[in-house]
């Protein structure tokens, strides 16, 4: 959706983690197919609204595995 | 449970496992049918998010705050297959202790990798004060079956993990029996590979198991044994080096660890102390109830297992009986650990095991120890 963010991570299970973190700290996120046109991985993606990237790239700082990076659902 | 059916042989697999693993299986089947990690509809995220909880759950429940350093195998013997085959090499040296399984001795065998026994005691105990003089400027890994599936002999893993990182060796612990017997911590317990069986002390179904990585093991060293799709890095050929993908090639037995999940959540509601002190305190009683018969040679651990012989009457012939007479599966031989009968001194006939679980009852024991008196009786009647 446009205005939206975009966190792509490299597996899966790094997305729920992610989610369930971000939704504990009270940021509206969900889970959803990643675009085809950022990536021809088969998996998942966290999308959130772009006023919380700030909070979210903190957040994503703290994380002991990297991410694949966070782009605008515009950009993608 | 049928009327007179005592299920003495939990160290094979346990029975009967707690009824929420049954429904946890069976509503995983229901409404997690998706593939996780394969899209993103409905089904395939409930799959998803119920394999990240019982992730979550494992690394826990054995003291790791990483999910991601658990990978899912369908049983133990393939997750010690996994680690044995990713990170030994030709010329490579390994300690075993002298109670190991075939799970680990064949693949050792198979890949024609030196080794030498750890010395114990007669009861198969290590002596630690001995591990030192046994290593070798090759020895790259130590070996340890953690609570044995004959005896049900428990090792120091703490005090030899200590040794082996002393050393700079990484230490594998079988915690086949251990696990939901014995409280673990992969990292307080020096423990570089905790290999663990989900159908055992845990309660979850058979297909069931996996290694829990500790935190200082570098995985990019270790060569998966299988390789395939992740669900990641979907357009390149090379197998990804990040976990769990590394080492989880293909759809996972979601409705398994379902039921593993729900295993382990038991465990929690339970109280592990109180799941190990019910299991010592039936083997202790086992144990008193047998020792002073003179025709009943105890061979008896710390662990939730016993084994006995009844001098004069063969293991095969004392297993029927006892099933056809008082309704006790027990299971007879060498358990698949002949370098555990040969440290006991039961090689090659075997003995006769007992292995208790929290549905064990003290009347069970009582029938079984009554049941033991009179078979060794009779053996010494001659019939």
């Amino acid at each position: 959706m446009r205005g939206e963010m975009i966190l792509l991570v490299h597996t899966s299970g790094h997305a729920f983690s992610i989610e369930k973190a971000l939704k504990k700290r009270g940021i509206n996120c969900r889970l959803t197919p990643i675009p085809r046109r950022v990536s021809s991985d088969c998996g998942i993606c966290v999308r959130f609204e772009s006023d919380q990237l700030e909070t979210v790239e903190a957040f994503t700082r703290t994380l002991p595995f990297d991410i694949q990076g966070i782009i605008s659902d515009d950009e993608a | 449970m049928t009327p007179n059916m005592i299920y003495l042989d939990n160290a094979a697999t346990s029975w009967p496992k707690p009824e929420c693993v049954s429904e946890a299986i069976s509503q995983a089947m229901i409404h997690c049918g998706g593939n996780p990690g394969r899209g993103g509809h409905k089904l395939a995220l409930a799959a998803g998010e119920l394999l990240y909880e019982v992730r979550d759950r494992t690394a826990a429940f054995f003291g790791s705050e990483d999910p991601f350093r658990v990978s899912y195998t369908q049983n133990i013997t393939m997750a010690i297959n996994m680690i044995l085959r990713g990170v030994l090499h030709p010329g490579d040296h390994v300690l075993v202790s002298p109670m190991e399984h075939n799970a680990v001795m064949r693949p050792l065998n198979a890949m024609a990798i030196n080794y030498d026994i750890l010395d114990s005691e007669a009861d198969g105990k290590i002596k630690t004060s001995e591990i030192e003089n046994k290593i070798r400027g090759n020895t790259k890994l130590i070996i340890i079956c953690h609570e044995s599936n004959v005896n049900g002999i428990v090792q120091p893993l703490r005090e030899i993990g200590q040794i082996a990182h002393k050393h700079n060796l990484l230490l594998l612990a079988d915690c086949a029996q251990s696990a939901g017997h014995i409280p673990l911590h992969i990292e307080k317990d020096n423990i570089d590979f905790l290999c663990f069986t989900g159908h055992k002390g845990l309660f979850g179904p058979t297909g069931t198991g996996g290694v829990l990585f500790g935190s200082q093991v570098d995985v990019e060293q270790i060569q998966p044994l299988i390789c395939g799709g992740t669900g990641s890095l979907s357009e390149s050929f090379k197998q990804p080096a990040f976990l769990p993908d590394r080492f989880e090639s293909g759809t996972q037995n979601i409705s398994g660890l379902a039921g593993l999940n729900a295993g382990l959540q038991w465990i929690e509601n339970q109280g592990l102390e109180n799941i190990s002190q019910h299991g010592s305190k039936l083997i202790n009683d086992l144990c008193q109830g047998l020792q002073d018969h003179p025709k009943i040679q105890i061979y008896s651990g710390e662990g939730q297992v016993l084994s006995i012989t009844i001098d004069g009457l063969d293991n095969g012939t004392a297993a029927s009986e006892l099933e056809d007479r008082w309704g006790i599966m027990t299971r007879i031989g060498l358990h698949c650990a002949p370098l555990a009968h040969r440290t006991l001194g039961t090689f090659p006939s075997g003995t006769i095991r007992f292995a208790v679980s929290p549905f064990t009852t003290e009347e069970d024991i009582q029938i079984c120890i009554d049941a033991c008196k009179t078979l060794a009786e009779e053996s010494c009647a001659g019939k």
